[in-house]
């Protein structure tokens, strides 16, 4: 055997505990799910049969479904641009030498290692009418008392704020380790060339964090789309299905109602979108994020 | 440690095993899956329960494993069994009886119903919260933590109201009377304290049902395979409810959580509450005001759900596992501990005999509001239940929810919540 051929069996040898795990847990699961959405849900005296393309049908004639899907966008656009802006901000902010920086660098990181469930329950009793944290604020300036989460107006924005505000710190942490990498020499250049705060960053800062702007959005479109844990806590889905959003639907269905056949046939769909969404990022974003 | 040193220790672990078989053949472990659904030590208590039983029954080893929510309760038990090790046992909703049966995740309990000892104990139950455990001439649950919803009401804001502290209100009409009474704005408009407050988060089907009850209407029939969602007297308690909040302006608008409502209640933000009387203890731990326990008021009639959890035994288990599960079963119903079991939580005491323990005797003499819950069991009905049961309830809540938010009026959302509940159920029949 040439020496190639044993470095490229070492190789594979390596990779395989890897790849046996990611097909086990993620490929397998997959295309399993993609067999199981064509059949009927096992019952147990009715074992599953092919059915074709009826849960499909079953989909498209489901309003939750439609709706899950409309609240999930809306979730989706609440909270990618709001924690990702608001995490740079953050980032430039505690990047400088200010006063008690890593008290501010800590304050903005420790919603992130929270649990979410205790986070939900916190942040439920913030909005709690009447006398949780936000009536208190919006009744000392002679507001309105508002029932934040049982009510169909507001429910999803109150879901999309604990949202952005538990994700903004994660993303934050990219970008001060980004800022961190960019050589001190830039700094002083524009300095001396004169260069104005908001200029040093519009013309070097923010071209130089694309990358990781890119991998932020990436990342901030997956959690999009698999929140479901503060949704249990907080609302359930309710008022009316105003907070269902995607993969909670998917849960209901497969361990709430038992429709496994159905639950597949959605979670190919989940998948299908974020497959969508991988391909214009890696496909087409990651192409133009490298500055010149 | 070498290689022979090792095999030899396990040659001797082998054989001592082999030795200490025929004691291990007459022990059974009893895993079993219980939530909790309400305020206070629950996972203390069913310890507690576990080892006295392990005292007076050395040879069977009971596990009880917290599981959560009664939906995650479920969700664990259901998963376990389709991986082939479910818990022997687990107190799950009375309502998952169908949905249970249909999996076929459970087994009956009357083949271990043998002498005349059993049958008396089997027909010691209260008939009403045998309805959501018999079906098909069978008994697939034995009552555990079972409940009904009562009115708990303050006397100091009835007091301040010029309310008579003594009398809770009987009648819709009166219920809503009292309601406006203790109903206070200040004057910008806003409600710094509502006179009920019924929640509707989560499980909205299980309070209202004691609205449609009092309206006169069943929602759905005993074989589980029919509702009646669009009944006339359906929408008519939807109606009242919705004009609370709407019209009246006695009841916070939007969906009301179940979790925080005893805390508004502990903060006198509303004066009367509906709720389990599961949450009794809680409440009389953490009122610091007197408060009354009281019946539903009446609508055409008096009336409220049962609720609350069974015990159900696991078809996967080996019958020594059955017969030790049935054993607990027997031993933790029995009056003396269903009495304690009741103090200690709230939950009605599953059998009339309990109530003529002395413990229990004792117990009602000094907090008669123990009683109430029980003296509703007459005027009860059988909680929601049918095939596919949290499918053809959520069709239900959802209506509700539509209702309370303001989006649907009550005819079209319970018409929209039956045709829904219909399309599910109708391979059942």
């Amino acid at each position: 055997m040439t020496n190639r051929a044993t470095a490229t069996i070492h190789g594979w040898l390596l990779l395989l505990p890897a790849m046996a795990c990611l097909a086990l847990f993620t490929h397998w699961p997959a295309i399993a799910s993609f067999v199981d959405s064509f059949m009927s849900t096992p019952r147990a005296r009715r074992p599953a049969r092919f059915v074709g393309l009826d849960n499909y049908q079953q989909m498209a004639a489901d309003p939750i479904f439609w709706k899950a899907m409309a609240n999930n966008l809306w979730f989706a656009m609440g909270t990618i641009p709001t924690s990702i802006a608001l995490a740079l901000l953050m980032a430039v902010w505690v990047n400088d030498r200010i006063a008690g920086r890593t008290l501010v660098r800590m304050a903005y990181f420790t919603p992130t290692i929270l649990p979410m469930i205790a986070v939900a329950n916190i942040w439920l009793f913030f909005f709690t009418p009447q006398y949780g944290l936000l009536e208190q604020i919006v009744g000392a300036f002679g507001g309105r008392s508002t029932n934040w989460l049982g009510s169909q107006d507001t429910a999803l924005y109150a879901v999309t704020v604990v949202a952005i505000w538990k994700e903004a710190g994660f993303f934050m942490i990219f970008y001060l380790a980004a800022l961190q990498a960019i050589p001190p020499s830039l700094g002083e250049a524009a300095a001396i060339e004169g260069a104005s705060r908001w200029t040093f960053f519009r013309r070097v800062q923010f071209p130089l964090l694309m990358p990781t702007t890119l991998f932020v959005l990436i990342n901030a479109v997956i959690n999009a789309f698999r929140m479901i844990d503060h949704i249990f806590v907080m609302t359930r889905g309710g008022p009316d299905n105003a907070t269902t959003l995607l993969l909670f639907y998917i849960y209901q269905v497969g361990f709430g109602f038992w429709d496994t056949a159905y639950a597949a046939a959605l979670t190919c769909v989940l998948l299908l979108l974020l497959a969508l969404v991988a391909f214009v990022q890696y496909g087409w974003l990651e192409r133009r994020t490298h500055y010149q | 440690m070498d290689r022979r040193e090792f095999l030899g220790s396990t040659a001797a672990l082998a054989g001592s095993l082999a030795m200490a078989r025929p004691v291990l053949a007459q022990s059974a472990e009893l895993s079993f899956f219980y939530p909790v659904a309400v305020g206070g030590p629950i996972t203390k208590l069913i310890d507690s329960y576990a080892a006295g039983f392990e005292k007076e029954n050395p040879t069977i080893k009971v596990k009880p494993i917290y599981a959560g929510t009664y939906q995650e309760t479920i969700v664990k038990a259901l998963t376990a069994h389709k991986s082939g090790t479910p818990p022997v046992l687990s107190v799950l909703l009375s309502t998952d009886m169908f949905t249970l049966i249909d999996e076929e995740a459970i087994v009956p309990f009357d083949p271990f119903i043998k002498t005349e000892d059993d049958k008396k104990w089997l027909s010691s139950f209260f008939p009403g919260f045998m309805e959501n455990s018999q079906t098909g001439g069978k008994t697939w649950g034995i009552p555990f933590q079972r409940s009904t919803v009562v009115l708990y009401w303050n006397k100091e804001l009835f007091k301040e109201a010029g309310l008579d502290p003594e009398k809770p209100p009987t009648t819709w009409a009166q219920q809503l009377e009292f309601a406006q009474k203790l109903t206070k704005r200040d004057a910008a408009g806003n409600t710094s304290q509502w006179g009920i407050q019924i929640p509707s988060s989560g499980f909205p089907y299980w309070l209202f049902q004691g609205l449609t009850t009092q309206a006169g209407a069943i929602l759905a029939n005993p074989a589980g395979d029919k509702t009646d969602y669009a009944n006339p007297g359906v929408v008519e308690a939807l109606q009242y409810w919705v004009d609370l909040a709407q019209k009246h302006k006695v009841h916070p608008p939007g969906i009301v959580e179940w979790g925080t409502t005893p805390r508004d209640f502990f903060e006198k933000k509303v004066a009367m509450m509906w709720t389990t009387t599961g949450n009794l203890t809680n409440v009389r731990a953490n009122a610091k005001f007197p408060f009354g326990v009281a019946v539903l008021p009446a609508g055409k009639k008096p009336g409220s759900p049962t609720g609350g959890g069974n015990f159900y035994l696991s078809k996967k288990a080996s019958p020594a596992e059955q017969e030790a599960a049935f054993k607990f079963v027997r031993w933790i119903t029995t009056p003396e501990r269903a009495a304690q079991w009741s103090a200690d939580t709230g939950y009605v005491a599953v059998t009339p005999a309990a109530y003529e323990t002395e413990a229990m005797k004792k117990y009602v003499a000094d907090f008669p509001q123990a009683l109430v819950a029980r003296d509703q069991l007459p005027t009860a009905v059988a909680e929601l239940s049918t095939h596919e049961n949290q499918r053809v309830t959520k069709a239900l809540n959802d209506g509700l929810q539509a209702a309370l938010t303001g989006t649907k009026q009550p005819g079209p959302a319970m018409a929209d919540a039956q045709a829904e509940a219909e399309r599910i159920l109708k391979s059942y029949r």
